[in-house]
């Protein structure tokens, strides 16, 4: 790895004035460490965020989820209020990485990261849920604006995830069989605002709603009301795991799937 | 240079170290236990796992200045000179062959079995094989690694 | 005799304790005084000039030992890397071997290729400065397909190599074929891809160099499966040193399957930087680099027809096939599309005809070596679906139709130069049959039905050679060394022993099935014995442990060390308790005189040896056998498998649910330790089938060049394994063994691809089957019926 320097801020505001130049937060590490090993990341700073107390933490009351930045994949997936109140997103958060990984990465390095492939951008965009920073609070359709680009700004900090809690919702995915991450991801969900479904993992420009199954599923909240749906391929990713054709099917089937697993 | 200050094994140590040193850097060089290894660079493979305050971590993908604090516990610590269920088992069921992804296998078993056993959940076949998902070995095709940790987490 | 750790008896491993509580000692937990680290240049391109290169920033970064390039290497004299086996093409023209420098010189052929080693006082230091090194390359275009490679107007990776063809070797009576094939009622024709794999062993590649300059002197601590051999080719080809003057120490190895074999630009490197610093130097490879170097395996293409008559008997069995070698030739890369494969085409069948012709080709990619199986697999793939698809084709019973051609007369010679001594291949197959629960498949496939899923079934029998000898067979074939092995049995003067030998142990468990024959046949405890591997200075020599070779050859040298003790140590008791010679037998840990209550305890004897008060006339003291060992004739492990898979037919995701393996490994040591070897081949099958493949793109970048994108197997990729055995001694070895560790990793892909064809109804799917594959498979097969 190339020389960093590391800090260990107590609150937000000691974190915000550390971050200038080409300083990098720290909140879990899983996918930073990894690059800044293989020299594809060198910051000059690293700002360790995990032990600010005021990130971490879920509160849950009858109509939302709240969940600090630093919290774990672990702590998210075990949570019983989470389990109760949005069993989706507890399985979200057990299926990603693998233990190991789960009990240090966290909800605000996974969405200020966003991996076209990770499966948090998916639950945000998927339940309607509002990122808050020390500055705003952003909605996560406005959030995830591309390949690993959010709408943060220069020194914003992602405090916690506020997910309102839907009438029902799944989340079902086929794995990447190498990397664990969603080769197809996709959260279904009925909201007070209407269905909605955000894939992960296929997406050419990251994570995006599925209007298509939308649709279908705002006449008829059920896995045939997708049967006879053919997904458009030109917003689809094609590699070496996978071609657009691929993926296309399987978003209607792995949306099928949630449908059927949604509570 | 950074202050790491870690339990190791139930030891107090205390070194200083460039601020980008991995805790399995630490580990490994600065303390001399070896017998955390690395087998990769993308934290795939989970030979390098460790216990970072009871809850299993991959030590190649957390700064020790990061860890600085915590209770860290390593392969070399589990049963300090007698052997852990979990150590005798993989003995007893034939669990490793080549022993280069077996302590990163029994740390993240240790820790299965716990988590298992504080959650109330059953921990089947199907439930140990995607616990094992962190965990890569090339040799022992799974098969006595799971008959291993079934037989230690019923003795733990 | 003693039942409890002898030969058949699941003895625990006596290795495991170092390895279970962190106390293993592998290459890179070794630290000396003074040491530097290795960081190399790599070439980013997969095929170029280098134009220059300047080195001054890197000299001047922080901690830099040395700067060290090619030039400076060929100066030096270091000696090309070599390929030890010579392969003759149909035209009587030798192969055609490129030169491979260990640093470049003036061309790169793969991404990866070792350009400049940075040596520096830390890794990380190593690798900032590696970094400023600045090569200028002229790029040149770049071939990754074997088939491509040899098409008119390919790119050339090798000037002396025309067309990229390395060799072009036949094996067979190619008329004789031909004419049986188009005898044939019924010809099934196929073309049949091997994925190339990485072969992964969970430790990557590591050597620490020490130089000792008032000696003059050398000690190389390597990751690897044969110290001996690399310290040969170190010494008689690299001219690193000549042998009284390295010493090669593989300590505890974690895996090798192949890919530790070779000896690599890294391990020459570190040794000649050693001793142009001064400094210790090791070189540890991240796994980014093992994938970029180790030595890859498989990638072949094929076509294959093979004819029956018609009641389904082989009339002939053609099989032409392209092998990628990739940039340059590896230490044995020649024999494995040849001789480890072509010689293997006959199966368990009786084929009177069989024709192959391999072509081999350079192509600007990792060189291409053996990985667990080297040949045989590739063979038994090409056999298995043949013979699957070909009772498909007739609408004949897949089990059926291997029954009607097996072979159930030995010997057996097959026209591919193999001669199989002994063998039970119906009972293989009725032993998996039967083990499978082949009978109640139908009610399988049914609930799996009810449940969405299609669930098939896949037969594969292999046959395997192992044990590769005698040594003046394969030197007439073209090895350049012989593959004999040797032992040495040290009996101390209390009576503990000590056994050197030349096999190595990286995760087979010598140190206990080896101790096993010694303590059965002797009657002594486990704990008295030692087992002593893996150092050139305490081991005489050797060949190491590649092939499936340390039970028929290495145990076998054992044997014959010990025959020679137990006739001295005879000859000592019978003297000392005034017996005639025959009537001694040594068991249970004495020396005895048999039908009488006279005897001595086995450390009494070897005290008596090393005292030599009271020895017969003209015996020298002490107690200390060798031996060389030199194998009569390949052995032929075989057996079938059975593999039930359920596929998905919405998302193409396939598991294996149920996989049965009936193994004919001859004697059993251990069988513990023979099923802990076939369950890890049988994942490595798997991953073949089903996950693992090395891709590059057009321009010859890697694109797996992790854990992130090479899908190894995982604990829930893989089903727990049904084991069964059926045995038929080798009558080659004085033990009676066969061999087992490649076997899973052989037999397993046709299985499983059967399973999955059997599954969707389409014969034509490649490896590996991943989601993507099999979706496409089954929309493939679903196509005409829509049409229909």
């Amino acid at each position: 790895m190339y020389a960093t320097t590391y800090h260990r801020p107590s609150s937000v505001e000691e974190a915000a004035r550390l971050l200038s130049g080409e300083a990098k937060i720290l909140a879990g590490g899983q996918t930073l460490l990894p690059a800044m090993k293989l020299h594809l990341a060198g910051p000059s700073d690293l700002v360790d965020i995990r032990r600010i107390g005021a990130l971490k933490g879920i509160k849950a009351d009858r109509s939302a989820v709240t969940i600090g930045a630093a919290t774990t994949h672990f702590e998210v997936a075990s949570s019983p209020d989470i389990r109760k109140a949005i069993p989706a997103l507890a399985t979200l958060a057990g299926w990603i990485g693998d233990p190991a990984v789960r009990h240090v990465g966290t909800i605000g390095g996974s969405i200020a990261n966003n991996d076209p492939a990770a499966d948090y951008p998916a639950g945000l965009l998927g339940l309607g849920a509002t990122v808050v920073t020390n500055q705003r609070e952003i909605a996560a359709d406005d959030f995830f604006t591309g390949l690993f680009s959010t709408a943060l700004e220069d020194g914003e900090i992602i405090t916690a995830v506020r997910f309102p809690v839907p009438k029902r919702a799944g989340y079902e995915k086929l794995r990447h069989p190498a990397s664990r991450f969603a080769l197809v991801g996709v959260m279904v969900a009925e909201t007070a605002g209407g269905v909605r479904v955000a894939v992960t993992g296929s997406g050419s420009d990251g994570v995006f709603r599925a209007t298509e199954l939308e649709a279908a599923l705002a006449k008829s909240f059920t896995a045939s009301a997708l049967a006879g749906i053919t997904i458009a391929t030109d917003r689809l990713m094609s590699d070496i795991h996978g071609d657009a054709a691929y993926r296309a099917n399987a978003i209607r089937v792995i949306a099928q799937r949630a449908v059927g697993s949604a509570k | 240079m950074a202050e790491v200050k870690l339990t190791v094994n139930g030891k107090r140590v205390t070194r200083h170290v460039p601020d980008e040193t991995l805790l399995v850097e630490f580990l490994r060089e600065e303390l001399r236990l070896t017998g955390t290894h690395v087998g990769c660079d993308t934290s795939q493979c989970g030979a390098c796992t460790v216990h970072v305050d009871g809850m299993a971590v991959k030590s190649c993908t957390m700064l020790a200045a990061s860890a600085s604090g915590s209770e860290v516990t390593t392969i070399e610590g589990l049963a300090n000179g007698g052997l852990h269920p979990m150590q005798k088992a993989f003995n007893d069921n034939h669990g490793l062959q080549c022993g280069f992804c077996t302590p990163g296998m029994i740390m993240t078993a240790v820790d299965m079995v716990r988590r298992y056993k504080a959650s109330g959940e059953r921990l089947d076949e199907e439930a140990i094989r995607h616990e094992l998902e962190g965990n890569i070995c090339r040799c022992t095709g799974y098969h006595n690694i799971v008959k291993s940790i079934q037989q230690a987490a019923g003795e733990m | 005799m003693n039942d409890a750790v002898g030969i058949g008896a699941r003895v625990k491993r006596k290795e495991d304790r170092r390895f279970i509580i962190g106390s293993g000692r592998y290459t890179d937990d070794i630290r000396h005084d003074n040491q530097a680290y290795a960081a190399f240049v790599r070439s980013p391109h997969a095929h170029a000039k280098v134009v220059g290169i300047d080195a001054s920033a890197a000299e001047a970064s922080e901690g830099v030992v040395a700067v060290l390039t090619g030039r400076q290497l060929v100066d030096d004299k270091i000696g090309n890397l070599i390929c030890g086996w010579a392969i003759t093409s149909r035209d009587g023209t030798p192969m055609k071997m490129g030169p491979w420098s260990a640093l470049a010189t003036d061309r790169v052929r793969y991404v990866g290729d070792a350009v400049v080693a940075v040596i520096a006082d830390t890794p990380a230091l190593a690798r900032r400065a590696a970094e400023k090194v600045v090569v200028e390359y002229e790029e040149l275009p770049a071939v990754v397909s074997a088939t491509r490679a040899l098409e008119p107007g390919a790119p050339q990776v090798h000037d002396l190599a025309p067309g990229n063809l390395i060799f072009d070797w036949v094996i067979g009576d190619e008329a004789a074929t031909d004419a049986g094939l188009r005898q044939a009622a019924h010809v099934t024709e196929m073309r049949i891809t091997n994925n190339r794999l990485s072969p992964n062993a969970m430790e990557p590649r590591s050597a620490l160099a020490v130089y000792d300059p008032a000696e003059g002197h050398y000690t190389l601590y390597t990751t690897s499966q044969n110290p001996h051999v690399a310290r040969l080719v170190l010494s008689a080809f690299y001219n690193v040193a000549p042998e009284n003057k390295l010493r090669v120490v593989a300590p505890d190895v974690g895996g090798g399957f192949g890919s530790k074999i070779y000896i690599y630009p890294e391990e020459i490197t570190c040794l000649w930087a050693s001793m142009k610093t001064g400094r210790s130097v090791k070189w540890t490879a991240d796994r980014s680099e093992a994938f970029m170097t180790d030595a890859h395996g498989r990638d072949h293409d094929t076509v294959a027809r093979m004819g029956f008559d018609k009641d389904g008997r082989i009339t002939g069995f053609r099989v032409d096939t392209v092998a990628n070698l990739g940039a340059y030739m590896s230490l044995f890369s020649s024999c494995v599309p040849t001789y480890l494969y072509a010689t293997l085409l006959s199966g368990q069948y009786d084929i009177g005809n069989i024709f192959c012709n391999v072509k081999a080709v350079y192509t600007n990619t990792v060189p291409v070596d053996a990985y667990r199986g080297a040949g045989r697999p590739e063979a038994c793939y090409v056999i298995e679906r043949m013979m699957e698809t070909a009772a498909r084709e007739m609408n004949m019973n897949p089990a059926e139709l291997r029954r009607r051609n097996f072979i159930t007369q030995f010997p057996h010679q097959t026209p591919v130069i193999m001669n199989y001594d002994t063998g039970g291949f119906g009972a293989g197959l009725d032993a998996a049959l039967r083990a499978a629960d082949v009978a109640s498949f139908p009610a399988r496939k049914a609930e799996a039905a009810r449940r969405g899923k299609l669930r098939g079934i896949g037969y594969s029998c292999y046959i395997e050679a192992c044990g590769i000898a005698p040594s003046a067979a394969v030197g007439s074939l073209g090895a350049g060394v012989g593959l004999w092995e040797s032992a040495e049995v040290r009996v101390n003067p209390v009576g503990t022993i000590e056994v050197f030998t030349g096999s190595h142990s990286h995760g087979q468990g010598h140190e206990t099935t080896f101790a096993q024959i010694i303590a059965g046949r002797f009657g002594l405890p486990m704990e008295n014995i030692s087992i002593i591997h893996g150092d050139t200075d305490r081991v005489q020599f050797g060949m190491g442990t590649y092939g499936s070779r340390s039970g028929a050859v290495g145990m076998s040298a054992i044997v014959k060390a010990m025959d020679k003790v137990e006739a001295k140590v005879k000859k000592i008791a019978a003297h000392a308790l005034e017996a005639a010679e025959d009537d001694i037998v040594v068991e249970g840990g004495a020396v005895k005189v048999a039908g009488t209550d006279r005897q001595m305890l086995w450390h009494e004897v070897s005290l008596a040896a090393y005292t030599g008060h009271n020895l017969p006339a003209g015996m020298e003291p002490g107690l200390k056998e060798d031996s060389f060992y030199d194998p009569v004739n390949f052995t032929f492990p075989a057996g079938t498998y059975i593999a039930e898979v359920e596929v998905d037919p919405d998302t193409g995701v396939t598991e294996v649910v149920r996989f049965t393996a009936a193994d004919d490994f001859g004697t059993l040591i251990n069988p513990m330790i023979v099923e802990g070897q076939v369950h890890g081949g049988i994942a490595q099958g798997i991953g073949q089938a089903l996950l693992e493949n090395v891709v590059y793109s057009e321009n010859g970048q890697l694109m797996t060049g992790s854990y992130m994108d090479y899908a190894m197997p995982r604990a829930d990729h893989v089903p727990s394994y049904t084991i069964e055995h059926t045995t038929t001694p080798c009558p080659g070895n004085p033990l009676g063994i066969k061999g087992c560790g490649e076997a899973g990793a052989i037999g397993s892909p046709p299985a499983v691809i059967n399973a999955i064809t059997d599954a969707i109804g389409n014969n034509d799917l490649q490896m590996p089957a991943t989601p993507p594959v099999v979706w496409a498979a089954i929309r493939a097969a679903a196509r005409p019926a829509a049409a229909a």
